[in-house]
C-alpha cells in the first residue's frame, strides 16, 4: 500500500470514528461555547472591549478546544489497545501521522468555523480582509494539527498525559497564538499588510512541524 | 527446518519489574507450541516480545530472522498476534473494523469479508464493536488475526470468553493453519484442550522458560 | 528503526577526578570575584542606582540558561545520531536542561527584582522577558517528559527527541515575541536609554559575572552528571536482584 492510500485509511477511520461518536459535535463544541460566553462574563461586554480583543478570545478558545480534539485522537487508540494493532499492521510511522494530523486539521476546521461565528455574533465583530482570516486560519490550523499530533503521541499512553500534553502543547503554540491573533487583528482593522508577516510565521510553523513530525512521529509511535 | 525464533538470557520490564527474567527460547518453523504456566509468569510478555511490541531490556533475540535489538518492526507484517484486547475501535462495525485491519496490514478488503464469514460474524457485520459480547469480541479478535495470513500466529488464551461453538472453529482453523507449516504458539490456560492440538510445551514460570518432554 | 543498545561500561563522570575539583574551586573563587565587584568595586548607575548591580547577576544566569539549553540540544543530536550514541548523551542532556531550568528561573526572578524600582512593576512585556518565560515553560515540558519512567533506552530516544522538537520552538518563539513587542506598541518600557553602554569597572564586573556563571554551569553538570550515573548503576542493581529473586535464584 502507498503512502497516499495509507495516509487516506487512517484519516478516514479517525473521521468516521468522530462522524460515529459525535465527540467534537456534542462535547467539544459546547466546551468552546460556554469559554466564549464566560469571556463575555470576565470582561465588560457594554464598553467594546468584547469586539476589540476579539481575535484573541478567539484563539485562546481555539487553542483550549483543540487541547481535548487531540487528545481524543490519540485516546480512541489506547482503548481495546488499538495502538498496537495498528504497530503491529506495520503501517509507516508518516503515514499515521500526516494521517492524523488530517483529521484533527478537519476537526479543528469545523471548530473555528462554528467558533469564529458566535464570536462574530456574540461580541459584535465587523468582519473585513476575509482573504486574510482565511489565509491565517489556514496556516495555523496545519500548524496546531501538525504540533498537537506530534505532541499528542508523546504523551499519548503515559501516565498522566491528561495533565502533561497542555503543559507540553502550550508553550509549543504560544507563537501560533500570538501570530494568529495579530493577523487577525490587523486583517480586522483593515489593515491587511500588517498581517501577511504573521501568516508567513505561521506557515513556516506549519511546515517545520510537519516536516519534524514526519520524522520523529514513528519511534515515539513505537515507544511506551 | 529454520529457526523461527532464538532468545537468550532475554529481559522484559513492565515498568520496573522484570517480567521476563532472562528467559531462553529457541523454536524451529512449523508446529503448534503451547506455553503454560501461572499467571503472571511471564507469558503475555513474552508474546508482546516476539511481537515487537515491547524492547528487549537485555539479552538477545530474533524472531524470523530479524534482531530484536536493532529493528522490531520489519517482521511484523508476517505475524499476528492475538491478545486480551482486540485492537478493534468501539465505534467502528464489525466489518469496519475487519477491513480498516486487511487495509491497514496491506491486505484486500475482501479478506475482511471471508474472515467475518469464516468466524461466523456475518450476523453482526453492522454491529458496533462497543455492542458486542465477550465472545464476540473473542471470534472479532481472532478473524483480524487469520486475516493476516501469518506465518507466525502468536495467541494468547485464545478460547477465553469463546462459547463451544466457537471454540471448535477456532481449532479447526488452528489446525488448518498447522497443516500448511505455520508457526503457531498458543499461552493457554485450557491446557486439555491445547495440549491436544499442540506439539511441544514450554512451561513459563518466573520470566523463564522450561521445555516440558511430552509422552 | 534501529535499536542499538546504550553502553554501561561508560564514564562515570564528566571530568577527571583532578580537573572537577579544580573548577570547583575557580567557581569558588569567581563567585568571590563577583560578590566583591558586584557590590563594592562597581559604582552605583547614575540611572538605575544600586538596582542595576542586579544585572551582574541576571545576565550572566541567561547567559548560562541559553549555554545550557544549546547543550541539552547538541546532546540530545548526539544521541540521535547512531554513531555518537551513547548513555552518556542522555545524561548530559537531561543534566543540562535541569540547571538551564534553574538558570531560566533565576533570570526571570532577577529581572522582575530589578524591573520594579527600574520601570516600576515587577513585570514588563519586554520582548527578552517574555522570551524566556515562553523558554521556561518549554523545558519544564521536556523535564516532566523526561521523569515519565520508562524503559532506559525508551526514555533516552523520547527524550532526545522531545528536547529537539522543543529547541526548533525557541527561534519560533523569539522572532514572534520580537514582532510583536515592536511592530505594535513601539514604545515598551525596556528602553534602550535605560540602558547605556557599559564600561570600566562594570564592564569589567559583568564578565567576570559571566566567567563565575560558566564555571557554576560547569562545576554544578559535573555533579548532577556524577548523580544520575549512580541513579542509574542503582537501578540496575536493584533490577539484577529483582530479576533474581524473580527466576527462582537460578542464574
Amino acid at each position: 500500500m502507498n503512502a497516499f492510500s495509507e495516509i487516506k485509511l487512517i484519516a478516514g477511520k479517525d473521521l468516521r470514528i468522530e462522524m460515529r461518536s459525535r465527540i467534537l459535535l456534542s462535547q467539544v463544541l459546547p466546551f468552546g461555547a460556554i469559554v466564549v460566553l464566560l469571556f463575555a462574563f470576565a470582561l465588560d461586554p457594554d464598553r467594546g472591549i468584547l469586539a476589540r480583543v476579539a481575535p484573541g478570545l478567539f484563539w485562546i478558545t481555539v487553542l483550549l478546544a483543540a487541547l481535548l480534539a487531540i487528545g481524543r485522537a490519540f485516546s480512541i487508540e489506547q482503548q481495546h489497545g488499538a495502538r498496537d494493532g495498528l504497530r503491529l499492521a506495520g503501517l509507516d510511522g508518516s503515514s499515521v501521522f500526516i494521517g492524523k494530523a488530517i483529521a484533527i486539521a478537519v476537526q479543528l476546521a469545523i471548530l473555528e468555523a462554528v467558533l469564529g461565528l458566535t464570536v462574530v455574533v456574540l461580541y459584535g465583530v465587523e468582519v473585513h480582509g476575509v482573504v486574510v482570516l482565511l489565509a491565517t486560519a489556514s496556516a495555523a490550523t496545519i500548524g496546531l494539527a501538525a504540533a498537537g499530533t506530534l505532541y499528542g503521541v508523546l504523551a499519548a499512553g503515559l501516565r498522566a498525559r491528561e495533565t502533561l500534553l497542555p503543559l507540553l502543547l502550550l508553550p509549543v503554540l504560544a507563537p501560533v497564538m500570538l501570530g494568529a491573533t495579530r493577523a487577525f487583528e490587523d486583517g480586522l482593522e483593515g489593515v491587511p499588510g500588517n498581517a501577511w508577516p504573521w501568516v508567513a510565521l505561521l506557515t513556516v510553523f506549519a511546515l517545520l512541524y510537519t516536516g519534524v513530525g514526519m520524522l520523529a512521529f514513528g519511534p515515539l509511535w513505537e515507544d511506551t | 527446518m529454520p529457526n523461527v525464533l532464538k532468545l537468550r538470557e532475554a529481559v522484559c520490564l513492565l515498568g520496573r519489574f522484570p517480567a521476563l527474567a532472562g528467559l531462553d527460547l529457541d523454536l524451529d518453523a512449523g508446529g503448534i507450541t503451547l506455553l503454560s504456566g501461572p499467571n503472571g509468569a511471564g507469558k503475555t510478555t513474552l508474546l508482546r516480545l516476539l511481537a515487537g511490541l515491547v524492547p528487549l531490556h537485555s539479552g538477545t533475540g530474533s524472531v524470523l530472522g530479524f534482531d530484536l535489538n536493532t529493528d522490531r518492526v520489519s517482521h511484523r507484517r508476517r505475524l499476528a498476534l492475538v491478545g486480551h484486547d482486540t485492537f478493534c475501535y468501539d465505534d467502528l462495525t464489525v466489518r469496519e473494523n475487519l477491513i480498516f485491519s486487511a487495509k491497514a496490514s496491506g491486505r484486500k478488503a475482501a479478506i475482511g469479508e471471508s474472515t467475518m464469514e469464516r468466524l461466523g460474524l456475518s450476523h453482526v457485520a453492522g454491529v458496533l464493536h462497543s455492542r458486542l459480547s465477550a465472545g464476540q469480541r473473542r471470534r472479532l479478535a481472532l478473524a483480524a488475526a487469520f486475516g493476516r495470513d501469518p506465518e507466525l500466529l502468536l495467541l494468547d488464551e485464545p478460547h477465553a470468553g469463546l462459547d463451544a461453538e466457537g471454540r471448535e472453529i477456532l481449532d479447526e482453523i488452528l489446525r488448518e493453519t498447522d497443516a500448511t507449516g505455520r508457526t503457531v504458539i498458543i499461552a493457554s490456560h485450557e491446557l486439555e484442550r491445547t495440549r491436544a492440538l499442540s506439539n511441544r510445551e514450554f512451561s513459563i514460570r518466573g520470566g523463564r522458560a522450561y521445555l516440558i518432554e511430552q509422552a | 528503526m534501529s535499536e542499538k543498545r546504550q553502553n554501561r561500561d561508560d564514564r562515570s563522570a564528566l571530568l577527571p577526578r583532578a580537573v572537577g575539583r579544580v573548577v570547583d574551586a575557580l567557581t569558588l573563587i569567581s563567585i568571590g570575584a563577583l560578590t566583591f565587584f558586584g557590590l563594592w568595586a562597581s559604582p552605583a548607575d547614575v540611572v538605575q542606582g544600586d538596582a542595576q548591580r542586579i544585572m551582574y547577576l541576571h545576565v550572566p544566569a541567561a547567559w548560562a540558561a541559553y549555554v545550557a539549553f544549546g547543550i541539552t540540544t547538541l546532546a540530545s543530536l548526539l544521541w540521535l545520531w547512531p554513531r555518537t550514541r551513547s548513555a552518556v548523551w542522555d545524561r548530559v542532556a537531561g543534566a543540562s536542561a535541569e540547571i538551564g531550568l534553574i538558570f531560566t528561573g533565576l533570570t526571570l526572578l532577577l529581572g522582575s527584582l530589578w524591573g520594579r524600582p527600574v520601570w516600576g512593576v515587577w513585570w514588563a512585556w519586554d520582548a527578552r522577558l517574555v522570551s524566556t518565560a515562553v523558554l521556561f515553560f518549554l523545558y519544564l515540558g521536556y523535564l516532566a517528559i523526561r521523569a515519565v519512567p520508562a524503559e532506559p533506552i525508551v526514555r533516552a530516544r523520547r527524550s532526545a527527541i522531545t528536547a529537539v522538537i522543543v529547541f526548533i520552538d525557541v527561534p519560533i518563539v523569539h522572532f514572534s515575541v520580537d514582532w510583536w513587542r515592536t511592530l505594535h506598541q513601539k514604545a515598551t518600557v525596556f528602553n534602550p536609554e535605560l540602558n547605556p553602554e557599559i564600561e570600566g569597572v562594570m564592564a569589567l564586573t559583568l564578565w567576570i559575572g559571566v566567567v563565575a556563571f560558566t564555571l557554576l554551569y560547569v562545576s554544578l553538570m559535573n555533579r548532577r552528571y556524577q548523580l544520575a550515573y549512580l541513579e542509574e548503576g542503582l537501578e540496575e542493581t536493584a533490577l539484577d536482584a529483582a530479576i533474581l529473586q524473580r527466576s527462582g535464584g537460578v542464574k
